[in-house]
């Protein structure tokens, strides 16, 4: 019994966590149909910032809650501006401009840090169920998914920013003909989801050793997450990291940590195959 | 300006020509030098330990070119960044060889890397010393082994946690050739002390996410957990571990962290306590170490790089100069006799003798409790023998051998 | 064939046989291992530039089949003993791999971007499933495939029908070189042919292709298929040059090489992937011996900036420049004429 709820919090903390490091490409690509490859970059950017700041001083939540979306938001409005703004509309282009971005930042992290691997403890320790110790921080992390999807959920339904930059996002002209100006739309969708990549690579760098090539652990899984999940950001990060966490947690339990990776993997191509504009472009249609 | 064929291809020509004496450039260094090939990986996700060892050859050069060389020559050093990429090796190795021609390769951290370089050195006639810690049963005369093996490190480290902990083992290692070979031994060597491993399950470098991995060791309630996990990823084992409170009820021993000096990325709380067994420890109290460290901070500034494997390097080089020296020249062959009298000198780390049959080394071995990010050593065993390679290897009646044997049980 | 593209042909091939007989008498045996290495690398390359820039399909995973063909071969070879049989089964076994893929996702009418993801998630899986073979019960044959560690030792080429016969490494860079110009003269052959015409409207205009009744999902699979095949070919090759193969080949880190290799050399060009391959190769190669300036640094920086200022890569630049340069001082309007079109269809 006891195990079960260990295991129940297991798949909780994997769904949350997919849903953590997709949220901020899905932001980009349901928002832009950008399709950012540099995201992976964006998270372990995330976890230096917070543990460089953590190492000269910072409070940890602080650094992870406040410092890494910052610093990560300021460079993705720096990368928007210099590459990303001139490419709009060229699909392929971007994600081969992004590719080699992420080879950059890896190539400058490496030159300034090393390669050498950095991290934090978890500032969260264990707790007992019956006879199985839980890792505290791991509620943390479900906590922190938790909010991230419904504050995306509420800024795009809600608000008034939200509603213009669906607007601007579904016709471009229309709402520059109301008097919204889409390119700066365009730059502060991608500002905001590369903070909230930040935001994610901050939370979960206390989890993880960090090297400047940790992106790359991170990319392909929230690739395929969001892809799987269609255009709509909220419930297709939130459908497709439920169906995968939970693929990937059970298998990984059964067998081994590779056969986990490569069942979603396979998953991924098989529900590709069946519904090649992802599962919200069959199901839940209207939803954001 | 009017481009006709002829013209293009002259600069065609010309062009190329360039580029194929900017790729052989390389090969007019310092004649008369006696060359010793440094290849590790200085960049990439093993530069942990690749750029503290291409330190030590430097450190090791500098002395015996300060004490007038070898034959009346000096030593040059000849540096290769195989970038963490295990094809590199291949190629940098056949450059050592063949273009550089140099007379020793020092080099090759991760086992996939050695059996990479290894054919390479043996079919170009190079010689060739691999200095890591590492599973052991490497029986090749062309190749000289002075890291510990499994009989030397799990041989003291299990009886020590078997007494200290309990009987039941849960192994986790890394999924390429060392954590599988590894992994047998340490079933075996928990066999011998009434131990013994309930399950074992590897995991590929990149793998950095253990939650589930702890849900299953619970549940198989080990008495201790050995870990040959080995990389920057498999760092997050020992954070998950510690985070999820399992640091209290379940202790760990280890053959691989520290190696790299691991136990300084982890915070006390996280890695104290762990036992593992080396060679070498920088808390080691004795005059050679404490000249040692000396020596490497007047020449690098900082003792922090120096670990396990590093050490293990330094004195390879200074076994292949007495081996040299004893031989008078610098002949493969020549030097490999010279080596196989059973050659000894005194390293930082104690007394390090080439054992000739295996071509693997008996040293003192140390088994080391982690506390407050140090290396104290709880126990130590005098000229341990590399019994595991012995038992199957013998090169005097094999000299053609070029076998890794795996031990079967 | 116009003029101005048969005269590049001659002019290719000659540079080409300059270089197959001059080379091995010019340089000494370590640069021609290193430059053998470079032509397998440039075969690499127009498997990808064929696939892109004539098929018009961006696979994100061409490193699958390079390291296809070099498992197939590293394998089979250990079981043979002998070197014809798995080096025509390397070419294969990834032609028959592509051709099931492609397949399945052109049948499925997958669009382009989804098609970037399952190419990718299939190398992914690849490397995955390779990575973790490190136990000794995966094993094919003789041969083990251990994980991590790759195949360190197999029978390299050796003279067909005679197993005693081992290629040594100038008669191997012959070889490779031999492939290197069949190859690249085959698929400009392939592509004057009729196959090779509807190939281009295709990806000229998919829909237009179709309305004319032509079955763009085949000649699509058959495109994706020939590009495995020289994908393969490449792979036992380079698994023939080192002796050694591992899960590295299927990185996602060389697919995006061989996608660098591409755009900077030239899409739509088969002399642009060639050139790409052995300049980006030649500076990764300088950039491994000095410690200051990371490679990957340097490679990122020049996909982005080709893609952002030269997105039509350096050959068709560079040709478009010489058409401009030849044409400035005379200007006979009918040549011009000529040459411009040349210039724009130029393969």
């Amino acid at each position: 019994m006891d195990f079960v709820a260990v295991i129940i919090l297991e798949v909780l903390y994997a769904i949350a966590s997919l849903a953590l490091i997709s949220a901020g490409l899905a932001v980009v690509f349901g928002m832009m149909r950008v399709i950012n490859l540099a995201h992976g970059e964006f998270l372990m950017l995330g976890g230096y910032a917070a543990i460089v700041s953590v190492r000269a001083g910072l409070n940890i939540y602080v650094a992870m809650l406040v410092v890494a979306p910052l610093v990560v938001g300021i460079i993705g409005l720096i990368i928007e501006r210099c590459v990303i703004q001139f490419l709009y509309g060229r699909m392929l282009d971007t994600m081969l401009a992004t590719w080699g971005l992420s080879l950059l930042l890896t190539g400058v992290v490496t030159m300034i840090f090393g390669n050498t691997t950095t991290g934090i403890s978890t500032p969260i320790g264990g707790f007992a169920i019956g006879s199985y110790q839980a890792s505290g921080y791991n509620i943390f992390i479900m906590l922190a998914g938790i909010a991230v999807i419904a504050v995306i959920f509420t800024v795009l339904k809600t608000t008034r920013l939200g509603l213009i930059a669906r607007g601007a996002m579904q016709s471009a002209d229309m709402a520059s003909g109301l008097g919204h100006n889409p390119k700066r739309i365009y730059m502060v969708t991608f500002t905001l989801g590369a903070a909230l990549s930040g935001l994610a690579g901050g939370i979960l760098a206390p989890l993880t050793g960090l090297t400047p090539t940790s992106g790359g652990l991170y990319v392909s899984k929230a690739f395929i997450t969001v892809i799987s999940g269609g255009a709509a950001v909220v419930t297709g990060t939130v459908s497709s990291s439920a169906l995968f966490g939970t693929l990937t947690q059970l298998t990984m339990l059964l067998s081994t940590p590779v056969w986990g990776d490569v069942a979603m993997l396979f998953a991924a191509i098989v529900l590709l195959r069946l519904l090649p504009r992802g599962i919200t472009g069959r199901f839940f249609r209207r939803q954001v | 300006m009017q481009l006709d064929r002829r013209t293009f291809l002259q600069t065609a020509a010309a062009a190329s020509a360039l580029s194929v004496s900017g790729i052989a450039g390389r090969a007019f260094a310092a004649d008369g030098d006696i060359k010793l090939a440094s290849i590790h990986d200085l960049s990439g996700l093993f530069d942990i330990y690749g750029k503290s060892m291409d330190q030590a050859v430097m450190l090791a050069i500098d002395e015996i070119n300060a004490a007038g060389g070898l034959l009346g020559k000096k030593v040059e050093q000849v540096t290769y960044d195989t970038q963490s990429q295990i094809p590199m090796y291949t190629q940098f190795g056949q450059q050592a060889a063949l273009k550089d021609k140099v007379s020793v390769v020092h080099g090759g951290i991760l086992s996939a890397s050695r059996e990479a370089i290894r054919p390479t050195l043996g079919r170009f006639k190079t010689l060739y010393f691999y200095n890591t810690q590492y599973e052991g049963g490497v029986c090749d005369r062309n190749i000289f082994c002075t890291g510990v093996t499994p009989a030397q490190s799990v041989e003291a480290l299990m009886p020590y946690a078997i007494g200290k902990f309990g009987k039941k083992i849960y192994t986790v290692a890394a999924d390429y050739n060392y954590g599988q070979i590894i992994s047998k031994w340490v079933a075996y060597y928990a066999k011998q002390n009434g131990g013994e491993v309930i399950q074992t399950d590897f995991f590929p470098l990149d793998v950095a996410d253990f939650g589930a991995t702890i849900a299953k060791i619970q549940s198989a309630k080990p008495d201790f957990v050995m870990s040959a996990l080995v990389g920057g990823a498999h760092m997050s084992f020992y954070r998950q571990w510690a985070a999820s409170g399992m640091k209290a009820k379940i202790p760990m021993a280890s053959t691989t962290l520290g190696a790299g000096n691991e136990q300084v990325v982890l915070t006390a709380a996280e890695g104290d306590g762990i036992l593992l067994a080396y060679n070498y420890s920088k808390e080691l109290d004795t005059p050679a170490n404490k000249a040692f460290l000396a020596k490497w901070e007047k020449k690098f500034g900082d003792t922090k790089p120096i670990h396990e494997l590093a050490v293990a390097t330094y004195q390879g080089v200074l076994l292949w100069a007495a081996g040299v020296k004893k031989a008078g020249s610098i002949d493969r062959m020549k030097v490999v006799d010279a080596l196989e009298t059973g050659i000894s000198i005194d390293g930082p780390a104690g007394k390090v003798t080439v054992d000739p049959k295996t071509h693997h080394c008996t040293l003192d071995v140390h088994v080391i409790e982690v506390k407050n990010q140090k290396m104290n050593v709880v126990k130590s065993l005098s000229q341990v023998a590399p019994k595991d390679t012995q038992s199957v290897c013998d090169l005097k009646a094999n000299p053609n051998d070029i076998t890794q044997y795996e031990i079967k049980i | 064939m116009p003029d101005s593209a048969r005269n590049r042909h001659i002019l290719v091939a000659a540079i080409g046989l300059l270089i197959l007989f001059g080379l091995p008498v010019v340089v000494d045996l370590v640069t021609l291992l290193e430059i053998s290495i470079y032509v397998v690398y440039a075969i690499l390359g127009l498997s990808l530039g064929f696939i892109w820039g004539y098929g018009g399909i961006l696979c994100f995973g061409q490193a699958a089949f390079f390291g296809l063909g070099a498992y197939t071969y590293a394998v089979t070879a250990i079981n043979v003993g002998e070197s014809t049989g798995p080096f025509l089964l390397a070419i294969l076994l990834p032609l028959v791999f592509a051709a099931l893929l492609g397949a399945m996702m052109f049948y499925g009418r997958i669009s382009d971007v989804y098609m970037g993801v399952i190419t990718l998630v299939v190398t992914l899986i690849l490397f995955k499933f390779i990575n973790s073979t490190a136990n000794e019960t995966w094993i094919v044959g003789k041969a083990r495939l251990g994980g991590f560690n790759g195949i360190p030792a197999f029978p390299t080429l050796n003279v067909p029908g005679d197993p005693g016969a081992l290629l040594d490494p100038e008669q191997f860079f012959y070889v490779a070189m031999v492939f290197l110009l069949l190859v690249y003269f085959g698929l400009h052959w392939l592509m004057t042919t009729r196959f090779g015409r509807v190939v281009v409207a295709i990806r000229e205009n998919e829909v237009r292709a179709e309305l004319l009744g032509y079955d763009i999902r085949l000649y699509k699979t058959a495109v994706f298929a020939i590009g495995g095949g020289i994908g393969g070919l490449a792979g036992a090759l380079f698994a023939n040059w080192g002796n050694f193969v591992s899960p590295g080949l299927f990185s996602l880190a060389q697919s995006a090489t061989i996608i660098i290799w591409v755009i900077v050399g030239g899409l739509g060009t088969m002399i642009g992937p060639v050139v790409g391959a052995v300049l980006i190769q030649y500076i990764t190669t300088l950039l491994g011996q000095q410690g200051v300036i990371n490679n990957a640094f340097v490679l990122g920086g020049i996909l982005v900036l080709f893609v952002l200022l030269l997105p039509k890569g350096l050959m068709p630049t560079l040709g478009q420049l010489l058409t401009r340069l030849r044409r400035a001082p005379r200007r006979p309007a009918r040549r011009s004429a000529e040459q411009a079109e040349g210039g724009r269809d130029g393969h």
